[in-house]
């Protein structure tokens, strides 16, 4: 499994298209979300939770998607399928790795946000540092999976999105709401419900995408 | 170590065809089989069968006494398998794909394996740039290495020699006698009877997912083999 | 395996084509008008018949996907794809007629009342269901990954629920949500709802039916045509 992690961020490291597509895509993202709404407007900040969680959500599904097609590159995946461990093994390391790059998009795109929205800069990222791995677990578990079944259907960028949105929704829900909650100055006690809800999602997720990615990517 | 191959009734289909019908196969341990047919025989899908990169539908499979829908894993350490892609990743030094599969497959003292395995199909001085750059040839010759570290007991091998240059050919071969001396029980698909028969001590011939014929060759059943091929029953 | 008219398929449209008559006769003619929302509420009837057909739909999509994965037999898969398609099918009527019926009622087409939202995140999953099936490259790999979607959203049914309910609770509700059964206090009323839910549910179960049936004689029909090719080409 460390082989596995190790091998995917040294690929990372060296190319860096992954987390420099996602730090881009996410940016554009954020500032075209950010014209959607009317910056004078005094409701402002009641959209800035869903915009960043719509920018993340949306450029993360691009970069799993990538992170997935890399594998098919000389057939790699197949060389993945003939090593000498268990397939679910494969999907818990690829979530990890994606995972990984998902929080060090999020790393930058947070201050980003932050900036634009014009929000209290140590006290958010305080707040969202702990919600942030908890919501991005889930959406890498889930997302690593219908990657892996996306990638064998005709119309593979469009099917991700297609099939992770609609069971994302608890998880999207969740972040939104104690995204806003806790920038509204609310304690964690008062979230503490959502945070139940996202962390049995990203168990529940992760225990389907191992039982079943052997399924997924075999033949 | 008993490397043998057993296949007890399998089947697999994909969508409406039956590229493997109810196969019974035993190859013995140690030999080296040569799979030949038309094309869309099902000699690739039983390699992949044999790999566990497929399921069969039906039947069993045996690998060195494993079974393969229960002990993947173990089967596959001892399980090589070399098809027409070269499972390398692109961006990554030779000498760092093989270091992947040193890590996957837990050998120890991989540091030096690997630096004979470099030695042996003369990568040494390319090991530290990147796959990407490589040529076919050199690749497979990459894939050959991965072989050599893992020394694996079954070893099977899609139309190994398709794209490499006389040079890289004469390694290959020279890396299934190898094998093969140390025990390993090696499957070959090929059209190429010559290969066969230089690398082959018997041979299997498949039409339509069945077995037509088997039996042992030598250098000199070479035309009676291509006949066999060029027979009507071979492409029924 | 042909096909032989056994004593369900008799019986079945029997029972359905009368349960239909009665239902139709119920709610255009002998139900009263509702005191407050006139005769537009008619419709009510049907809308809430269509609930039972889709989520019935849903847990039989979820339970024969995990029956599919385990014993990989075909019969599971076409069960699976006739309850998605019948789902998605009455979860659209479902839809439909909530929001015929909630533009006179409450002046908007919808509202992001928790039991819609949940409603609309469903038909989500069977759309993205039937298109993974049809999209995939390799029909049998293609029933093996919509199978895992369709266990998916069904272990995720429980979270969306909660979810969604939580969301509306915090927020100020943008139209009252709507008074479901607990509004009829007029037995003719309950009878129409109970003969209506009967009536959509018997044509579900019978519909669900034949196309299961309809998949069966598709692989027949497919092995058929190997096989004569087959003994073709010898």
């Amino acid at each position: 499994m460390i082989a596995l992690l190790w091998k995917d961020l040294v690929i990372e490291l060296r190319t860096k298209e992954t987390l420099a597509s996602l730090f881009l895509l996410g940016t554009l993202l954020l500032i075209v979300l950010s014209f959607a709404f009317d910056p004078t407007h005094p409701m402002r900040e009641q959209s800035a939770p869903g915009v960043l969680w719509v920018a993340i959500i949306f450029a993360g599904t691009s970069a799993i998607n990538r992170s997935l097609l890399r594998e098919r590159e000389n057939d790699c995946f197949a060389g993945l399928l003939l090593a000498p461990i268990d397939r679910g093994t494969i999907y818990l390391a690829k979530t990890v790795v994606n995972l990984i790059l998902l929080l060090v998009a999020e790393a930058f795109l947070i201050p980003l946000f932050i900036f634009f929205f014009n929000l209290p800069f140590l006290a958010t990222v305080a707040r969202l540092a702990l919600v942030a791995p908890v919501i991005t677990l889930g959406f890498a578990a889930i997302g690593t999976l219908f990657a892996a079944i996306s990638l064998r259907t005709r119309a593979r960028e469009i099917m991700l999105p297609l099939l992770m949105l609609p069971l994302a929704t608890p998880l999207f829900l969740a972040a939104v709401e104690i995204t806003r909650d806790l920038m509204n100055g609310a304690s964690y006690a008062d979230v503490s419900h959502w945070f139940k809800l996202a962390c049995t999602f990203d168990v529940v997720f992760l225990v389907v995408g191992w039982l079943t990615f052997e399924y997924a990517a075999a033949e | 170590m008993q490397n043998t191959i057993e296949l007890s009734d399998v089947s697999r289909s994909f969508g409406r065809v039956r590229a493997v019908d109810r196969l019974n196969l035993t190859i013995a341990s140690g030999t080296a089989t040569a799979l030949m047919g038309p094309n869309g025989a099902g000699k690739t899908t039983l390699l992949k069968l044999c790999a566990t990169l497929l399921a069969p539908d039906s039947g069993r499979i045996r690998l060195a006494g494993l079974d393969p829908a229960t002990d993947g894993a173990a089967v596959r350490t001892r399980t090589a398998y070399l098809g027409h892609d070269s499972h390398l990743y692109a961006d990554l030094t030779a000498e760092e794909n093989l270091r992947f599969t040193a890590r996957l497959h837990r050998l120890a003292d991989g540091h030096r394996r690997i630096d004979d395995a470099l030695d042996r199909i003369g990568l040494r001085a390319a090991a530290r740039r990147p796959v990407r750059t490589f040529s076919r040839g050199m690749q497979q010759r990459c894939a050959l290495a991965r072989i050599l570290l893992q020394q694996p007991g079954v070893l099977l091998l899609d139309e190994p020699a398709t794209g490499l240059d006389v040079t890289a050919r004469d390694v290959l071969y020279e890396i299934v006698r190898e094998l093969r001396r140390n025990g390993t029980t090696v499957l070959v698909t090929t059209h190429d009877v010559s290969e066969c028969v230089a690398i082959c001590d018997s041979a299997i011939l498949l039409a339509r997912g069945r077995v037509t014929w088997s039996g042992a060759v030598g250098p000199a059943d070479r035309a009676t083999l291509e006949e066999r091929l060029r027979s009507p029953l071979a492409s029924a | 395996m042909t096909p032989r008219t056994s004593t369900a398929d008799r019986i079945v449209p029997g029972a359905v084509g009368l349960s239909m008559v009665a239902a139709l006769y119920l709610v255009f003619i002998a139900v009263p008008n509702d005191a407050v929302q006139g005769p537009v509420q008619r419709i009510f009837y049907v809308h809430l018949a269509m609930w039972l057909p889709t989520f019935a739909a849903f847990g039989i999509v979820g339970i024969t996907s995990l029956l599919f994965l385990w014993k990989r037999e075909r019969r599971w898969d076409h069960i699976a794809t006739a309850s998605a398609e019948l789902g998605l099918l009455f979860c659209t009527l479902g839809l439909a007629t909530g929001c015929i019926w909630a533009k006179p009622i409450w002046g908007t087409w919808w509202t992001w009342d928790p039991r819609l939202t949940l409603t609309l995140v469903l038909w989500m999953i069977y759309a993205a269901y039937l298109l993974l099936r049809s999209l995939a490259t390799d029909p049998n790999q293609g029933a093996v990954m919509a199978a895992i979607l369709g266990v998916s959203g069904v272990v995720n049914l429980y979270l969306v629920n909660r979810a969604v309910y939580w969301w509306r609770g915090i927020h100020p509700a943008v139209v009252v949500t709507k008074e479901g059964e607990s509004g009829l206090t007029d037995p003719m009323m309950r009878l129409t709802l109970m003969v209506c839910l009967l009536a959509f549910f018997l044509l579900f179960l019978w519909l669900l039916r034949l196309r299961v049936r309809t998949a069966h004689l598709e692989d027949h029909v497919e092995e058929l045509r190997a096989e004569v090719l087959e003994a073709a080409g010898a």
